[in-house]
């Protein structure tokens, strides 16, 4: 973009704006003017709105952005992928599913955040709206065929974040997490930016497209040049919380109000993978056998690093923070093999992922109770038979994050590692497969406590064993998140199908 | 009946009977029983009916249903049945039945019930699947349910067992997964399309011999775990003592069978040369298992325990017979997979009943129940007589099968493996003395006869037991083309020639 307007602006000539083809941002542009209007309605309506309200509406909005999503996606079925205003922006199978998971990924959390709101006391259209803009910046990472688009996309998926972590201001936890994410996001951002610049340095454009042409045509063993990409690599794996740039994920997932960190594991893990994929599988796949060793450490100290140290954990969301670290190293997984097999594979993942940990993280919500405190293993004890519903909804998840069959989670895994094996890096999937074993391990932990220690036999402190009560919107965030990892774990083609044709556009 | 898609119906039936359990409501338990036990029930009567069309004299496999799941990935709902998957099936589908009604959960029926059918459900599944992704997904499956009947109903250290059961077999099956992948993909590489399809998979091959054995130990790992063959037995003592009993009879009558039908299935049939090759090495493994669970049995004071163990050393003869690769051999290894799930899946269930009575399964705590129980006592003295091989009875024909079949191929094996009889016989004859004989003192005296309707369970498995001791040939003719054919295949394959008198397959 920036060499577009560069051109632009020969000097006797007036600036020359890239024709704006709107259809290509549409999902964004519904997001932000969305939330926008949100924020209007907000300052009049003060509190004079049904229950519900803001909750609905950015439902409303999200699946208002599926229309243009589904327009773009049949145009590049049958029209192909396609870069457009001034190439900063490509529309191709990839984004339109990143689109799709990010979109779901809003109404759930959406729904999810209603019941949490009213709870806590904190309803009011900002934390929708903060939510709405946080992902119109995912998807524009998901679209920017410009680093810096990527940039401009990046910052405004995590300053929206930022402050959705420090949303409940009343609690400490909340503001500690706020303010580490924001002070190690920003160094993250700064390493990103760095990167940028190198990478501009010594190709000469931010342009996707120019940079591959470049690469192509020029082979640079230039070592600012690597430099730069190592540092793309290590802004993005921040946000996918590889290891080890993982150090933040727990304390913030933690601390996080519960639904921001449903919503945050999910979309921006999606945004930021989104990312990674494009630069480096698209833009530098010549420079493939450079990267490739890196991101399989990455995933081999993710997959892990995540799964051991979730085994100690006693907090149900630190637990499901590593968990998200070891999810990532399976994403990585897809990632390192480069081939479209992979890249298929991650996406499915991904789209799996956003389903199971929001479902599990509404189940968190639900149990955590007024003030978002008790999310303990000690909370979870017995509650098998307090809600037996609720349990069984929350074992389904976690059998799906186990990676048994019959679920989402188990072709998800199927797939990453059938695309490395097909890749031949035979270690990574064997490394892959062990770190499910260890995982199973916490997850069947947590199932062993809501299910057989018996709630009779407490000599501790007695635990809340109050009915829980389940808002309608976490209920249906719930049952969303269920039906997709069943249904899907048995008819898995249509999505499957959808993954495999969402194919990157090579540059 | 051509059309009917019976083997779909045999997984499809306990599944919807699990969903039909799921909805009865919780307060209904008597109902939530007769709906169990008639479920499974009309799974024996559809497994009956396809043992009774099923057509003697050919090796392939019968009843095949095939429907694609997921085309692009060369996956489909592939299933059928041949002499070795039939028995097996047709004892899964007694044995749950047999459980269901021998062995009353104490608490939670409902779900209890609901988990029962879905292992049968996944359990047949793994028995008839013919798509390795088909079968992966039910070999999995089986995990679940069995985690929760182990962690919700078993005894003191359940959830330590139940756990150590899922992890145990999960790192078996995820090196497996790799190894299907690995298959799948050299296959694709070579031929140009994606297939989990296992008759395809093992008729075109095109890796090397050593990529066959390395994908060879993906699969015998996780076969090799839920047996277990020695080394990798140990999950096995405490899974079987801590799981109700309902689950210690499916534990061992059905659960273990899955890894020595395992071998036979993707082992030998994908594997061949590679088979031949490692036998040496597995029949060491087996012969090992079958001294040391024996052994091991013997100084057992845990009368659950001591079955356990003894579970080793039959399993041991199974692998044994396997990997003699002789018709005899496979045959009796077959054949004695029935026994063992015939014969330990009864006794578990009488460790049961005398638990129930005396709420102890200490040896030491016992003596002279014959006195104040003699049926119970015949009873159990059929059934462990079974166990340890007497002539007459269904555990003879596998073991001397078994010991034939290998002592023509292994001589030196068959003759340490033929003290594993010698050894079964005196830990079982040891413990029913301690358990059985002598004078009844204190709580003994008031042990409880057998009931009316615990003989109705166990009678038609001791009838059969039985049957199958004194007239086999009907079960084994329908095994050995299958056998045969799997027989010739590896041998085709190795150019290895049986030794005279091995390949008329004799029946004894």
């Amino acid at each position: 973009m920036i060499a577009a307007l560069a051109q632009a602006q020969q000097p006797g000539q007036a600036l020359q704006l890239p024709h704006v083809d709107s259809w290509t941002i549409a999902p964004e542009a519904i997001f932000f003017v969305g939330g926008l209007l949100m924020l209007i309605a907000g300052v009049f309506l003060r509190r004079r709105v049904p229950r519900g309200l803001w909750s609905v509406s950015t439902v409303v909005i999200a699946l208002v952005a599926l229309w243009p999503t589904f327009h773009l996606w049949h145009q590049v079925r049958h029209g192909g992928a396609r870069t457009a205003i001034a190439d900063a922006i490509v529309v191709d199978g990839f984004s339109t599913f990143i689109y799709v998971v990010i979109i779901s990924t809003v109404v759930m959390a959406a729904l999810l955040a209603d019941g949490y709101l009213r709870r806590e006391d904190l309803d009011g259209p900002e934390y929708y709206v903060l939510m709405l803009f946080s992902a119109s910046g995912g998807m524009l990472m998901a679209a920017a065929n410009d680093l810096i688009v990527v940039f401009l996309g990046l910052e405004i998926l995590s300053i929206a974040l930022y402050t959705l972590a420090g949303y409940q201001q009343r609690r400490a936890g909340s503001q500690e997490a706020a303010i580490k994410y924001f002070v190690l996001g920003a160094f993250s951002s700064a390493f990103f930016l760095y990167g940028i610049a190198l990478v501009y340095g010594t190709t000469g454009s931010t342009n996707l497209g120019i940079i591959a042409e470049f690469l192509r045509v020029n082979a640079l063993t230039n070592g600012l040049f690597l430099a730069g990409f190592a540092l793309l690599l290590v802004g993005l794996g921040f946000k996918v919380a590889a290891v080890p740039f993982h150090m933040w994920t727990p304390d913030v997932y933690q601390g996080s109000p519960t639904p921001a960190t449903a919503f945050m594991a999910a979309a921006a893990k999606a945004a930021g993978f989104a990312a990674l994929l494009r630069i480096f599988v698209s833009t530098f796949d010549l420079y493939r056998l450079d990267w490739q060793p890196i991101v399989w450490v990455l995933a081999v100290l993710s997959l892990l690093v995540g799964s051991i140290l979730a085994v100690v954990q006693s907090d149900v969301k630190r637990m499901l923070a590593y968990s998200s670290i070891a999810h990532a190293g399976y994403v990585l997984v897809g990632f390192a093999t480069a081939t479209d097999r992979g890249v298929a594979g991650a996406l499915f993942y991904l789209f799996a992922y956003a389903f199971m940990v929001i479902g599990s993280f509404a189940v968190v919500t639900v149990v955590a109770g007024k003030g978002d405190q008790n999310t303990g293993l000690d909370a979870f004890r017995g509650l098998a038979s307090r809600r037996p519903v609720l349990a069984f909804v929350f074992t389904v998840l976690l059998l799906a994050q186990t990676g048994v069959p019959l679920t989402s989670g188990f072709l998800a895994k199927f797939y990453v590692i059938s695309a490395a094996v097909e890749a031949r890096s035979y270690a990574l999937a064997i490394i892959a497969m062990i770190a499910a074993v260890i995982a199973a391990f916490f997850y069947l932990r947590l199932i062993v406590i809501m299910y057989m220690a018996a709630p009779a036999d407490e000599g501790e402190e007695a635990v809340p064993a109050g009915p829980v009560p389940i808002a309608v919107g976490a209920g249906l965030a719930l049952g969303i998140a269920l039906s997709f990892t069943l249904v899907v774990g048995f008819l898995p083609s249509a999505v499957f199908d959808f993954a495999r044709h969402a194919t990157l556009l090579r540059l | 009946m051509v059309g009917f898609p019976l083997l779909t119906a045999l997984i499809v039936i306990p599944a919807i009977g699990a969903a039909l359990v799921v909805v009865t409501p919780r307060t209904r338990p008597e109902l939530i029983r007769v709906i169990g036990f008639t479920v499974a029930m009309a799974v024996l009567v559809i497994a009956g009916y396809t043992l009774y069309e099923f057509a003697t004299g050919t090796p392939g496999f019968q009843f095949v249903s095939q429907h694609v799941w997921i085309k692009e990935w060369g996956i489909s709902w592939h299933l059928g049945i041949d002499g070795i998957s039939l028995f097996l099936v047709v004892l899964t589908a007694v044995l749950f039945p047999f459980a269901l009604a021998g062995a009353d959960p104490h608490h939670d029926v409902k779900a209890y019930t609901a988990w029962m059918l879905v292992l049968e459900a996944a359990c047949l599944g793994v028995f008839l699947a013919l798509d390795l992704f088909l079968f992966f997904v039910f070999w999995e499956l089986v995990l679940v349910p069995m985690y929760f009947l182990i962690g919700g109903w078993g005894y003191e250290r359940r959830v330590y067992a139940a756990l150590k059961f899922f992890i145990y077999t999960m790192t078996g099956s995820a090196l497996m997964l790799v190894g299907i992948l690995a298959l799948v993909f050299l296959h694709a590489s070579h031929f140009h399309h994606l297939t989990f399809d296992l008759q395809t998979l093992a008729r075109d091959q095109s890796f090397g011999e050593s990529t066959a054995r390395w994908l060879f130990a993906a699969f015998a790992i996780s076969f090799a775990i839920k047996v277990p063959i020695f080394p990798l037995h140990t999950w096995l003592p405490d899974a079987h003592t801590e799981a109700p009993t309902a689950g210690s009879v499916i534990l061992a009558g059905v659960l273990l069978k899955l890894g020595t039908y395992g071998f036979l299935r993707f082992g030998l049939y994908l594997f061949p040369k590679v088979s031949h090759d490692l036998a040496p090495l597995l029949l060491t493994l087996g012969v090992i298992g079958i001294v040391y669970g024996a052994i091991v049995a013997a100084v057992q004071r845990d009368l659950k325990r001591l079955i356990a163990y003894s579970s080793v050393a039959h399993l041991g003869f199974i692998i044994l017979g396997t990997f003699a690769l002789t018709t005899q051999g496979v045959q009796g290894g077959l054949i004695q997979m029935i026994n063992h799930g015939l014969s330990t899946g009864a006794l578990f269930l009488l460790v049961g009943m005398i638990y129930e009575r005396r709420h102890t399964r200490q040896i030491a705590d016992f003596g002279g129940l014959q006195k104040v129980a003699p049926i119970f006592a015949g009873v159990f003295m059929l059934v462990m007589l079974s166990s340890v091989g007497l002539p007459g009875l269904n555990g003879f024909v596998g073991e001397f099968l078994i010991l034939i079949g290998t002592f023509i191929s292994r001589r030196w094996w068959a003759v340490v493996a033929a003290t594993g009889v010698i050894l079964a016989a005196v830990y079982l004859l040891w413990a029913y003395q301690r358990v059985f004989h002598g004078v009844p003192e204190g709580d003994n005296l008031k042990f409880g006869e057998l009931r009316l309707k615990e003989a109705a369970v166990l009678a038609p498995v001791l009838a059969l037991i039985v049957f199958l001791g004194v007239y086999p040939k009907p079960v084994l003719d329908r095994m050995a083309p299958t056998v045969k054919s799997l027989v010739a295949r590896v041998d085709e394959r190795t150019g290895a020639k049986q030794p005279a008198g091995a390949a008329e397959g004799r029946h004894p």
